[in-house]
């Protein structure tokens, strides 16, 4: 790839070699521990302190502070899976294959946050835990999906097999993205529609905005070092046979 | 690129791109089923159902909530600032129903063309601010 510049390139290169990839991220790890545990508190000090109650919801609306990072991460994660997968499916790298598996959990949790709070904030503002409009339905399968690449992996004994079934799985899902982002303006939902991510500028008061931004960039590291963790977990776990991990168990 | 990863990556793209030209087409054709409410205008127009259940959104206009006699009974129009539905509910209404808001309500047409609501949900709008800013926006309006 020519548009690659080549610092870039080699740094990839390297990274899909499993030692490399197993000893740059455990010492990557803590360094993003400590980005996000600032920025949670930062974050979580400016939504639920600092920022003052909204005009019609009072208090309530602070559940935005967990919801709608969830909700955005439920989406990237998504995203960053399918890609990983289909990096795995067309170049063969295993390291992709682990990272597409690795985010599947971390983003079933995100997902399913996501519905739990929307859930908790519905029933007194819209008067209803749940009802079957075009967002939260949606969003309800994205939940599905994450579950089958999930269980698909599980089913498959022979862990390369399994990488392929669950990238194919995933990309055929990319096709619920749009779909859940642009719900709310294609369909009359009782969701409300977007009011940050849309062209014009955004419907929130910037006092109640900048929290919710830090808290984005937060829940953005700790998919990141979930995913990681896991991912080397899956790496170790697959490589058992391999001359590094014997090394590797041999030095602790 | 080698052929077998040109190839693999074109069969990727057709699937994606063949994937989402058929939901394309099963959500065009299942528009109607996914809307989750009616507007007011086309229920004035006719194209509601008249024998079953159905919901209608839009917004409480300001002034028009009534009690027509002691108890739960509430009577109020909603508007989607083009045609005008008269509503009638009985029950407990959520924390964000009040005039000028938006909300959906399931129910049915009755003979007089009114509105029976069985359920009332509030429809809350993308815009958060705090108190004071929503004060001084009232003033302005």
């Amino acid at each position: 790839m020519f548009l690659i510049p080549k610092p870039v390139g080699k740094f990839f290169h390297r990274m899909a070699s499993p030692p490399y990839f197993y000893d740059f991220t455990g010492r990557l790890i803590p360094w993003l521990s400590w980005i996000f545990l600032f920025l949670v508190i930062a974050g979580l000090y400016g939504g639920l302190v600092l920022a003052p109650a909204d005009y019609q919801q009072g208090d309530s609306f602070r559940i935005i502070y967990i919801h709608v990072p969830s909700a955005w991460m439920s989406l990237f994660v998504y995203v960053v899976m399918a890609i990983a997968g289909g990096i795995g499916l067309i170049w063969r790298i295993k390291l992709a294959e682990i990272v597409a598996i690795s985010s599947a959990s971390v983003g079933a949790g995100f997902t399913f946050i996501a519905l739990v709070t929307g859930s908790l904030w519905g029933k007194p503002m819209w008067g209803t835990w749940w009802v079957w409009d075009a967002r939260l339905t949606s969003e309800l399968i994205l939940l599905f999906l994450y579950l089958g690449v999930i269980g698909l992996y599980g089913a498959i004994d022979d862990k390369r097999t399994a990488s392929r079934a669950v990238a194919i799985l995933a990309l055929v899902g990319v096709v619920n993205i749009p779909i859940i982002h642009y719900s709310v303006e294609w369909w009359n939902t009782l969701h409300q529609g977007p009011t940050v991510t849309k062209m014009d500028k955004p419907s929130i008061h910037i006092s109640m905005l900048w929290p919710l931004l830090v808290m984005a960039v937060a829940f953005k590291f700790y998919y990141v070092i979930a995913m990681l963790q896991r991912a080397r977990t899956e790496l170790v776990v697959r490589e058992r046979n391999s001359q590094w991990v014997k090394l590797l168990l041999e030095s602790k | 690129m080698k052929a077998a990863r040109k190839q693999r990556l074109y069969l990727i793209g057709l699937i994606v791109i063949g994937v989402s030209l058929a939901v394309t087409f099963a959500l065009k054709s299942f528009n109607e089923n996914l809307m989750y409410f009616f507007s007011t205008t086309e229920v004035v127009e006719g194209k509601a159902p008249n024998d079953r259940l159905f919901r209608l959104g839009g917004m409480v206009v300001d002034g028009s909530v009534e009690r027509p006699e002691d108890g739960m009974l509430v009577q109020f129009k909603l508007t989607d600032y083009d045609k005008t539905v008269i509503v009638e509910y009985s029950g407990i209404l959520p924390d964000l129903f009040r005039e000028g808001q938006g909300i959906v309500a399931n129910g049915k047409l009755n003979s007089k063309g009114v509105f029976v609501a069985q359920e009332v949900l509030a429809k809350h709008d993308e815009n958060y601010m705090p108190p004071e800013v929503g004060e001084s926006l009232k003033k302005k309006l």
